[in-house]
C-alpha cells in the first residue's frame, strides 16, 4: 500500500521507518500507563538505534566502494572493540581486554580466515563485512558470557581453590572444574539456537534473503553456513579467552589474586 | 647440638592496596614445636600465616624452609611440605577417598585403599572411604579435611582457626585429635587463633600480633598471664 504514496526506494524506506518508530511510541505509552518512568530511555534508545543504523549505512555506502583491505581493517577494529565489550565483564582483571582479543581474534578470526580462503565467504567487501560481523559478535558474547561465569566460579569456590593450591595442586588444575562450567554454559545459548532454527525462528540473514527475492533453500542453507560459522568462532573465542584468563588470576607462584579483596577484610 | 628451624620467618611483611597486613616478623619455629599466633580481629594473623606457605606473596622479607629460600623452591613442592587446614573444610565434591586421593594424585601418586583407611582411622573416620562428602558433618569434614592434607605427609601443618566454625564438643575433640596428629608424626604447627584459651592448650610458644607486628612472644603462661 505505502509503495503506492512513495514510489521511490528512499522514500518508502523513510515511510516504513517512520511506521516502525509510530508502532515503536506504543512501548513509551504503555510504559507511562504503567508508570515505568521508563519513557526516557525507551525515546532516547529509539532515536540512538534510528541514527546509528542510518550512520552505518551511509558509511558503508562509501566503504563497500572501497579496496578489499579496508574490508580487513574494518573487521580488525570490530575485533578490538568486541574485545573491549568484552573484557568489561571480567573488569579489575589486568589484561582482560588482551585476553577477549586474542579469544575473538584467534577464534572468529580463524573461522572467517579459513571460510573465506575456501570461498563460502566471497572476497567482496558486501559478503565480509557483515557475515565477519555477525561472526565476531558470535565471538564477543560468547566471550563475555564465558568470563562473566568463569569469574563468579572463581569468586564463590575461592575457598575450594585455595584448599586445592595448599594440597600441590597447580593454578591450571585447582580451577580446571570452574573453567569447564564456564565454557559449557557459553555454548548453551549457540546450542538452543542451533536447536531452534527453522522452528522457532528464522534469523535475520535467512529472512533478509527470501524478502530479497532469494530461493528458500539457498537461503536456507545459507543461513545454517552462518550459524555454524557463528558456532565454531563462538566456541572456540570462548575457549580460547578462558584458557588465557587463568594466567592473569593466578600470580606467577600460583597465587590466586582475585582474592585480594577478601584478604584485606580480614 | 643447635637444631635447624623448620621454619625461619626473616623480617617477613606484607602489603596489599596500600595496606600493611603484616610487617617485620622474625620468628623461627623448631622441629615439633606448635607455635600459637593470636590477637584481635584485624591484627594480621591470617595473613601471616598465609605467607608461610606462600598463599600470598610475601611484599618483604622471607621465609626459610629447613634453610632453604621457599622462593627458590618449586612452590607445590613447598605446600605439600607446609600442609594447611583453612578455616572451613572446603572438600571437593564426591567421596572422601576422592578428597583424600587429590594431594598424591597432583605428584602422579594413586594411595590404596589400605593407605586411605588407615589415614581415616587416624582422625577417627573408619568406614567413611566411600560416604559422599555431602553427606557428613562439619566436625567430620574438618577431620576429613586433617586427613587429606596428612595425605601429603607434611612436615609442617598450618592451621587457620580449623575449629571456629564447630560446636564446643567438636572444637575439643578436633583439637585433641589434631594434637595427637602432630606428636605422632613429630610435625610442627603454627595454629592462628583467636581463643586464648585453646592456644595455652595447644601451643608451646604464642605469639601476639597487633596491627600486623609483633606484639609479645613467648610461652603461653608468660604472654597470656602478663
Amino acid at each position: 500500500m505505502l509503495s503506492q504514496f512513495f514510489p521511490t526506494d528512499l522514500s518508502l524506506g523513510i515511510a516504513q521507518a517512520v511506521i516502525a518508530a509510530i508502532i515503536s511510541l506504543l512501548v513509551l505509552l504503555l510504559s507511562y500507563w504503567q508508570r515505568l518512568s521508563m519513557e526516557k530511555e525507551i525515546f532516547i534508545a529509539l532515536i540512538r538505534a534510528l541514527v546509528q543504523i542510518l550512520a552505518v549505512g551511509a558509511v558503508l555506502v562509501f566503504i563497500l566502494q572501497g579496496p578489499l583491505w579496508l574490508g580487513v581493517i574494518i573487521l580488525l577494529l570490530m575485533m578490538w572493540m568486541a574485545a573491549r565489550e568484552a573484557a568489561r565483564r571480567v573488569s579489575g582483571i589486568p589484561g582482560a581486554v588482551r585476553v577477549t582479543f586474542y579469544g575473538i581474534f584467534l577464534g572468529s578470526g580463524a573461522v572467517l580466515v579459513v571460510m573465506t580462503f575456501l570461498g563460502v565467504i566471497k572476497w567482496q567487501l558486501e559478503s565480509m563485512i557483515p557475515v565477519g560481523s555477525m561472526v565476531i559478535s558470535g565471538g564477543m558474547n560468547a566471550c563475555a558470557l564465558a568470563l562473566d561465569r568463569f569469574r563468579g566460579e572463581v569468586e564463590s569456590h575461592t575457598g575450594q581453590i585455595e584448599a586445592g593450591l595448599c594440597l600441590g595442586a597447580e593454578s591450571e588444575k585447582a580451577v580446571m572444574p570452574y573453567v569447564q562450567k564456564a565454557f559449557r554454559s557459553s555454548l548453551i545459548p549457540r546450542i538452543n539456537a542451533l536447536r531452534a532454527l527453522g522452528i522457532v525462528w528464522i534469523p535475520g540473514l535467512m529472512s533478509g534473503m527470501l524478502l530479497a527475492g532469494s530461493d528458500p533453500v539457498i537461503a536456507a542453507l545459507y543461513q545454517f553456513v552462518v550459524m555454524a560459522m557463528i558456532f565454531v568462532a563462538s566456541s572456540l573465542s570462548a575457549f580460547i579467552s578462558l584458557h588465557l584468563i587463568r594466567r592473569y588470576i593466578f600470580s606467577e607462584a600460583d597465587q590466586l589474586l582475585l582474592q585480594s579483596k577478601h584478604q584485606l577484610q580480614k | 647440638m643447635d637444631q635447624i628451624p623448620v621454619l625461619e620467618l626473616q623480617a617477613l611483611g606484607r602489603e596489599a592496596q596500600g595496606k600493611l597486613l603484616v610487617a617485620d616478623i622474625n620468628l623461627a619455629v623448631m622441629p615439633g614445636e606448635v607455635l600459637a599466633i593470636t590477637g584481635a580481629s584485624g591484627a594480621g594473623k591470617t595473613s601471616l600465616l598465609r605467607l608461610l606457605n606462600r598463599l600470598d606473596e610475601p611484599t618483604w622479607g622471607t621465609v626459610l624452609l629447613d634453610g632453604e629460600d621457599y622462593r627458590h623452591m618449586e612452590v607445590s613442592a613447598l605446600r605439600r611440605k607446609v600442609g594447611m587446614l583453612l578455616q572451613q573444610a572446603y572438600l571437593f565434591p564426591g567421596t572422601v577417598a576422592e578428597n583424600l586421593r587429590f594431594g598424591p594424585l597432583q605428584q602422579g601418586k594413586h594411595i590404596s585403599d589400605d593407605e586411605v583407611d588407615k589415614l581415616l582411622e587416624r582422625v577417627g573416620l573408619q568406614g567413611f572411604a566411600g560416604t559422599n562428602v555431602s553427606r557428613i558433618s562439619g566436625g567430620e569434614a574438618q577431620r576429613v579435611s586433617l586427613a587429606r592434607t596428612l595425605a601429603n605427609d607434611p612436615r609442617i601443618l598450618l592451621l587457620d582457626e580449623p575449629t571456629s566454625s564447630l560446636d564446643e564438643a567438636n572444637r575439643l575433640s578436633v583439637e585433641d585429635l589434631i594434637l595427637d596428629v602432630i606428636h605422632h608424626n613429630g610435625m610442627s604447627c603454627v595454629i592462628v587463633t583467636h581463643d586464648l584459651a585453646q592456644a595455652a592448650r595447644m601451643a608451646d610458644r604464642v605469639l601476639v600480633l597487633e596491627a600486623g607486628r609483633m606484639l609479645k612472644v613467648g610461652s603461653p603462661r608468660k604472654v597470656l598471664h602478663a
